[in-house]
């Protein structure tokens, strides 16, 4: 169990992130579980490109030819820890404008797109 | 569907999607021993082949590129789904017509004590500064062009909290910012096209490389990174000032 | 370094945990800002030092302001209404 052991963490953020969402009473709660979902596969990437007694894969004060850790997916999570953050502000702009037509934060209570 | 039904539902699918879950990762292999070819190879040939030395910056701008180009897009287009979204609506243009909108009359508070204003101001300058200086130096240690542009972007903020409002507005609303964000998303798929007209691929690396460990190395990477990171900025930055724009108009009219 | 590693897992998941159960949005956004630290300093004994740069300007900087400035939005326009309405009832 404890050779997978960051693989079964990741899994219980995504799930965690999950019931955030289903169980949130406010916009702004909802955004944030859905961050916590994204943090989950930074937990995945990581173990899966981690090496035991890899040193980091910067040469600028080591030579090459020392064993490092994957860099492939460090390139991965660069971007994607960025785009999360824009990815966020356009959410919290539609919650924002949700709130301000529909009068109320609670998703179960925005009634405006009824027919 | 009542929020009980709706958890029972969720905690039914949960369940099947963990035991799927184990069942799946009970082949793979122990944690910590990374047997991938690719890592390797990347991190012995990047010092030689690019002239860089950060490697994950090498991947992200050169060697996988392309995928960073579509990222930066993702970017541009959630700032300007912001942009969209928050914008005055008509109701709100037609009042500001005429109660009238001029950020020179905009108050300092004095409720703020001098010392925490002068210090913040300082220190804005000094962000500046490094967020420069970490976006510019990316192909040798860890920083690069996303990392540079965010941390330029919170500066304005500093601003803001030393309720410096009139500084803060002059800023955030000039015309350059929008011009900036787009020139530097347009600019990396121009780099590309440089190297069209050298004969090579799209986005292959196609200026000097330099020696390695000089700020001027690398080739494109060190251009595509500062691109990238006048583009984030300059993003990061439209989205604050929308955010707050209603607020900003609204403390000046309370001063009136 | 191992254990180090494994307890920092183990803080991250009861965080997780944490702050999908919290109620006010307040004190979700400074659990938030507490988690992507925990991030931070878990890609830094990881090896990964770009990435936690990364993580620690967008997860604990970017990240809750844009929170906070939604927040501030919403409620200021909650402001504004109640404000309007009062005076619709003078008129």
């Amino acid at each position: 169990m404890l050779v997978h052991y960051p693989y079964y963490v990741a899994a219980w953020v995504f799930l965690c992130g999950l019931y955030g969402i289903v169980r949130s009473r406010h916009l702004v709660h909802t955004v944030i579980s859905l961050a916590v979902l994204q943090t989950s596969t930074y937990v995945l990437l990581l173990a899966i490109g981690f090496r035991k007694g890899g040193s980091a894969p910067i040469f600028a004060d080591i030579s090459p030819g020392v064993i490092t850790v994957d860099p492939i997916v460090q390139a991965l999570m660069l971007t994607d820890v960025v785009v999360e953050a824009t990815v966020v502000a356009l959410l919290l702009a539609m919650a924002v404008k949700a709130y301000e037509q529909g009068g109320t934060t609670r998703p179960d209570d925005l009634r405006f797109m009824r027919g | 569907m009542s929020e009980k039904r709706r958890l029972l539902l969720f905690l039914v699918g949960a369940v099947g999607v963990a035991a799927v879950y184990c069942a799946g990762i009970r082949n793979m292999p122990p944690w910590g021993t990374y047997r991938g070819p690719y890592g390797d190879v990347i991190a012995s040939l990047a010092v030689f082949q690019r002239h860089a030395t950060d490697t994950v910056n090498a991947i992200t701008y050169d060697y996988r590129g392309f995928d960073t180009l579509g990222e930066e897009f993702i970017l541009f287009s959630a700032v300007t789904g912001v942009m969209l979204l928050l914008r005055p609506e008509t109701k709100e243009k037609r009042r500001r017509a005429t109660e009238g909108e001029n950020p020179a009359s905009f108050r300092d508070s004095a409720a703020l004590s001098e010392t925490v204003q002068v210090f913040t101001t300082g220190v804005f300058g000094f962000s500046v500064l490094f967020g420069i200086y970490i976006g510019t130096h990316g192909q040798l240690t860890p920083g690069g062009g996303f990392q540079g542009g965010v941390i330029i972007a919170a500066a304005p903020m500093l601003l803001y909290v030393a309720e410096n409002f009139e500084a803060f507005h002059r800023i955030l609303s000039h015309p350059l910012m929008e011009l900036m964000e787009a020139l530097g998303a347009a600019a990396y798929a121009v780099v590309g096209l440089i190297a069209l007209a050298f004969g090579a691929p799209f986005l292959t690396n196609v200026l000097p490389l330099g020696k390695t460990g000089d700020v001027f190395s690398s080739g494109t990477i060190a251009l595509i990174s500062a691109l990238v990171g006048v583009e984030v900025a300059a993003g990061f930055m439209l989205v604050t000032f929308e955010y707050l724009r209603e607020i900003l108009s609204r403390q000046k009219n309370e001063e009136d | 370094m191992m254990i180090l590693g494994v307890g920092l897992l183990a803080l991250i998941a009861v965080s997780a945990f944490v702050i999908v159960r919290t109620d006010d949005v307040t004190n979700q956004l400074l659990a938030l800002g507490f988690y992507g630290l925990l991030f931070a300093l878990m890609f830094f004994l990881f090896q990964a030092p770009d990435v936690a740069l990364s993580q620690i300007t967008v997860g604990a900087i970017a990240l809750p302001l844009m929170f906070m400035l939604a927040i501030t939005r919403m409620k200021h326009h909650g402001e504004l209404k109640a404000e309007r309405k009062t005076e619709k009832r003078d008129e």
